[in-house]
């Protein structure tokens, strides 16, 4: 399938996505309340196919914090980036991991680490650092500070 | 009677276990909760974090070169796996092409790497399951590799060979002639890894059915590297998206559809084979050349965004760089296989017996120091 293709069909799923062509990877930036649809669209979509989640990153962008998602079809070895940015005060994205299972613990480690609430995750918790830690390390705004005690 | 009546109870009682974090078959401080009926395991729990060291946060105020000696850290038997990754990002970033002798002089270290993790992970395999013997004979032929790693990197485990635009140093005059007496004399000892343990009854009874997973489930759970292909899961790196001169070799992907512990292991003794393969069709070519080009003092990579695979010895290893143009990444995340082969860890173990834990933990092979970044 071409790049051209490729953005043809993910537009198909998701009129109101913005899509772009990176030097690399085909870069999708979505709202998240659309988010949880064109996922499952993506992976079940016969010639997507976007089966394998191979990354999933917590960014800070400044005013708002993100997720970015790397897919890979296993069938036909093509990549998509997806974006999806929330709201710094409360940021809320839905959950994706009952599409990849592997997005249960790459979540949660968003959640650790920015604080990035994920909706409906069955198990949203700490997974690296201690339930006690004070802010999210990630964070741009973090005080090293806040977690010395001696 | 009233022993078997507590036994009775004990069996029908869902007790909590704690494994870890000091357990030896955990290879590193991973702590697992384990929920159990009698012997049987329901449901277990990995509780990573005892050796996180914040890497991601670090390199937000590093610079690239100083970042290669991190990733050796991560699985520190894929050392130059992982250097290769951030030094792939940041000349794709830079554009710049590196020599064809520092692409094949990578494939043959990384190859040998991968023949040095897969020896160390054959012997704690078997001294998992109480073979103690496969423990002395993996690390005896280990050394060797680390004996030629030593003479041209100068350190025998973390390395940090690789820098952006090159390698660090050339070879040494006598790597070509060591390496080709190692393959030759690896090439008469695997057999008897195969006659030790592979065709062991005791060890197939342990191994043969157990800790199943499909292809569909494999791929959900992002298990890749031998782990994944195990379950017949086309995920090698090497092949999809080739880099170093992994194009111009010819070698199979070792697939298996089996998905149970046996096939994983299987799968990383034919691993080594194939590396040695490949070693053996580049190692009279090494072309002439630098083994670096000049770069700049201070690397700053123009703004975008970056990443980089490769096939580390446990899976697909990932370097994603969001780069604000400044010599230190905005923002830098490691994407490690072990934790996605880990978070498949429950999924594997549920219905079977504890021991079996232990044998499906050592067929995922993992470094903590990797879960845990």
């Amino acid at each position: 399938m071409t790049n051209q293709e490729l953005k043809d069909s993910i537009a198909k799923l998701e009129p109101t996505a913005t899509i772009e062509e990176g030097k690399q990877y085909i870069n999708v930036s979505v709202a998240p309340q659309k988010w949880y649809n064109l996922a499952k669209g993506l992976k079940e979509s016969k010639e997507l196919a976007f089966d394998y989640l191979f990354n999933l990153t917590g960014v800070d962008y400044g005013d708002t914090l993100g997720v970015v998602y790397h897919l890979e079809s296993t069938t036909y070895h093509h990549v998509v980036v997806i974006k999806v940015a929330t709201d710094r005060q409360n940021p809320q994205i839905p959950t994706i991991c009952d599409i990849w299972k592997t997005a249960e613990f790459h979540e949660r480690e968003a959640f650790d680490f920015l604080g990035i609430n994920f909706t409906n995750h069955p198990d949203l918790r700490r997974i690296f650092l201690d339930e006690e830690w004070s802010g999210y390390p990630l964070r741009k705004d973090y005080d090293n500070a806040a977690n010395v005690k001696f | 009677m009233n022993e078997e009546i507590i036994l009775k109870e004990a069996d029908e009682q869902e007790i909590s276990i704690n494994m870890g974090p000091q357990h030896p078959s955990t290879h590193g401080v991973l702590r697992l909760v384990l929920s159990l009926k009698g012997e049987m395991v329901q449901k277990v729990e990995p509780h990573c974090g005892y050796i996180h060291r914040g890497m991601e946060k670090m390199t937000e105020s590093m610079t690239y070169q100083q970042i290669i000696h991190l990733t050796d850290r991560l699985d520190y038997l894929s050392a130059h796996m992982n250097n290769a990754a951030v030094c792939l990002a940041v000349e794709k970033a830079l554009d710049i092409e590196v020599p064809e002798r520092v692409k094949v002089i990578r494939t043959i270290m990384d190859e040998l790497a991968r023949i040095a993790s897969h020896q160390l992970w054959w012997c704690s395999f078997g001294m998992d399951l109480g073979g103690l013997t496969c423990f002395f004979y993996g690390l005896r032929d280990r050394e060797k590799i680390l004996d030629i790693f030593e003479e041209t990197t100068g350190s025998r485990l973390i390395q940090s060979y690789y820098c952006p635009g090159g390698l660090m140093a050339d070879i040494h005059p006598n790597f070509q002639q060591k390496v080709k007496e190692f393959i030759k004399y690896f090439r008469k000892i695997l057999p008897e890894y195969d006659e030790l343990l592979s065709g062991n009854i005791i060890m197939m009874e342990r191994a043969k059915g157990i800790g199943k997973m499909s292809k569909e489930e494999a791929i959900s759970f992002g298990m890749t590297g031998p782990s994944g292909r195990g379950s017949g899961f086309s995920c090698d790196v090497r092949k999809h998206h080739p880099y170093h001169a992994y194009d111009k070799v010819k070698f199979n992907e070792v697939l298996r559809t089996e998905g149970d512990t046996y096939a994983r292991y299987m799968v990383r003794m034919d691993e080594m084979r194939e590396s040695m393969n490949i070693i053996e069709q580049l190692i009279d070519n090494i072309p002439d050349g630098d083994f670096a080009v000049k770069m700049k003092p201070i690397i700053k990579l123009p703004e975008g965004e970056y990443y980089q695979r490769v096939e580390a010895a446990r899976g697909e290893f990932g370097v994603y760089i969001i780069s604000k143009g400044e010599k230190n990444p905005y923002r830098m995340k490691f994407r490690s296989p072990n934790f996605s082969n880990l978070s498949a860890l429950d999924a594997l173990t549920r219905g079977h017996k504890i021991a079996d834990l232990i044998a499906i933990g050592g067929s995922l092979d993992y470094v903590i120091p990797d879960i845990d970044r």
